[in-house]
């Protein structure tokens, strides 16, 4: 009996031990994984070229992947600027000024919203966002655009990420202490001016984590911004115009990437990139999120 | 002084009401677009038969293939995610217990982890498929899709672990049982609401995933029979479905976008029942 139970407690400790040591591990066996693909494109062009350059002509072996980090940016940026005030008034709104009724019903709602899987987003963007970004924002600004544009990507991204973002937000602002609010009431401020002072300034790293992991999301959003952004290879400030996301280009040309020499290297290079831009991201915000949890 | 103050609060209290109403506008305009659009072309045929011939020229069919596909592909994906995700959330909760440094940082590692995007882990498990000699398959679908799972299955689970009281896992560590007796017998019973909580949030996320199978399921018509046939998914019926220029073929896509939201709904719903019937057994 003694026995047994030893064995029993050897084996499944082992099991426990290997099974978390896998998980934690993960990152590391796929950054390396995909570096060890992307080797053989160092050394025809250097890692500065490869970031800079806008020429793309994977048949002449030619990668600058400028374009497709300039549209990951720009739309990343976009859908950023639409999510700030948005989250930050709604989530203020919500655990501040409104019935306790509306938040209980709200946050199961933006649970579910956040689990929706991103093409559904997409479908979402093709049926109503691609054609009011033709019909009625084209023809204010005297332009004709096709919908699918940088625009277009930029507001599915953003109402992707605004349930994620607002979960976060409610879940911070929900710890500040009653304790707190009611002092500065009690020192003759408006209910305005204690969420500004009580509940903005002392949540700051906590509102500027929560923006940071949506950002973070947002840059690493494939099928839904594939769906609506056009897929064209070039670089334009113009947001009507179309643009090519770096987890768009790798999406779209898994099938021929086998064909062309040096392209598997490159769209692995490619995934490469995301994941160590977005690790470091989230290493950088889920620490500051971390920290003020502790206190 | 008074007045500007008192202007600035109602101002600002309108502004975030109204962001917020808005909002929720936006956000059940969303599920109402899906739903109307989609229920148009829904049909039994959608969910009881394979693509025919001619299907996707506007024939005879349905998406049965990628509904089984993307069941098959995350009910596997789920079991692996169990088997690696479950002890881990364990240990982390039972052996590491009194080294609340080590815990957190495991945590905040696991956390960064459920950050990267899905294209990353598709690729990769792209990378690992040529590595090992497999073709586009159910199976290559599934241990892409069970690494993308796992850190979530960890996460969640752990979260509801480390809410049981300490006193639980003193008691019966004084009644001369093992760590890992602890762990399975009295961890895993208390935390059960949890895990079948994580189960299911896992399992959501799996189905729901396109980026990941895009490389390694592969896409086929028929419903996959072994694991090394490639498996067609939902999302990906959707998206590919979507991008044909016949217009009934759009609508099937709608259709299958309402099922696949369905699917999300009810798991995410039953998530919520489920967890909230456990937890009142539980001790506090």
């Amino acid at each position: 009996m003694q026995l047994r139970r030893k064995i029993f407690d050897k084996i499944t400790g082992f099991w426990m031990i290997t099974s978390l040591i896998t998980i934690l591990s993960l990152p590391l066996i796929i950054g390396t994984g995909l570096y060890l693909k992307a080797a053989p494109l160092f050394d025809q062009q250097s890692f500065f070229s490869l970031i800079f350059s806008s020429q793309w002509a994977p048949s002449k072996g030619e990668f600058g992947f400028w374009p497709f980090i300039a549209g990951s940016l720009y739309v990343t940026v976009l859908s950023f600027l639409f999510t700030l005030p948005v989250c930050l008034l709604a989530a203020i709104y919500l655990t501040q000024f409104s019935s306790k009724q509306l938040i209980k019903v709200m946050h199961p709602v933006i649970d579910v919203l956040a689990g929706l899987p991103s093409v559904i987003y997409g479908v979402w963007g093709i049926l109503i966002i691609v054609p009011f970004v033709s019909k009625y924002v084209a023809p204010v600004f005297n332009t004709t655009s096709s919908g699918y544009s940088v625009l277009s990507g930029g507001i599915v991204l953003a109402v992707m990420c605004i349930p994620y973002i607002l979960n976060m937000l409610i879940e911070i602002f929900n710890t500040v202490p009653v304790g707190l609010r009611e002092a500065s009431l009690s020192l003759g401020a408006t209910r305005w001016e204690s969420v500004k002072h009580v509940v903005i300034r002392g949540n700051f790293p906590g509102i500027i984590s929560a923006y940071g992991l949506g950002i973070a999301k947002a840059f690493g959003e494939t099928i839904a911004v594939m769906m609506v952004v056009g897929n064209v290879v070039k670089v334009s400030i113009n947001p009507l115009d179309a643009a090519y996301p770096l987890p768009a280009l790798i999406a779209n040309n898994y099938g021929e990437m086998l064909s062309i020499p040096m392209y598997d290297a490159a769209l692995m290079f490619a995934a490469f990139l995301l994941l160590v831009i977005i690790l470091i991201f989230n290493m950088i915000f889920r620490y500051l999120i971390h920290k003020t949890k502790r206190q | 002084m008074r007045r500007i103050k008192i202007l600035e609060e109602k101002f600002f209290v309108f502004l975030s009401a109204f962001m917020t109403y808005s909002l929720i506008t936006v956000l059940a305009f969303i599920i109402l677009v899906i739903f109307i659009k989609g229920f148009n072309a829904l049909n039994l045929d959608m969910i009881l038969k394979t693509p025919q011939g001619g299907y996707y020229y506007g024939g005879e069919g349905g998406v049965l293939n990628a509904i089984m596909g993307s069941l098959y592909i995350a009910v596997g994906a789920t079991l692996i995610a169990i088997f690696i995700g479950m002890p881990a959330a364990l240990y982390i909760n039972v052996q590491l217990v009194r080294y609340r440094r080590t815990q957190n940082t495991i945590r905040y590692f696991l956390d960064a982890l459920w950050g990267i995007p899905s294209i990353v882990y598709g690729a990769f498990g792209f990378t690992l498929m040529l590595f090992l000699g497999m073709n586009a398959s159910l199976l290559a679908g599934i241990i892409t899709v069970a690494l993308l799972i796992s850190p979530i299955m960890v996460r969640t689970f752990d979260e509801v672990l480390s809410t049981i009281p300490r006193g639980l896992h003193e008691a019966s560590l004084a009644l001369g049982s093992t760590r890992t007796e602890t762990a399975f017998r009295v961890m895993l019973r208390q935390g059960f609401s949890g895990f079948i909580t994580a189960i299911l949030l896992s399992f959501g996320r799996g189905i729901g995933d396109a980026a990941s199978v895009l490389f390694t399921a592969g896409y086929t018509d028929n419903i996959p029979i072994n694991l090394d046939e490639p498996a067609a998914t939902l999302p990906l019926a959707i998206f590919f479905q979507l991008g044909s220029p016949i217009p009934e073929v759009r609508e099937r896509a709608f259709a299958s976008a309402v099922i696949l939201t369905i699917i999300i709904l009810a798991i995410s719903l039953s998530a919520r029942i489920i967890s909230k019937r456990y937890s009142r057994s539980n001790l506090k």
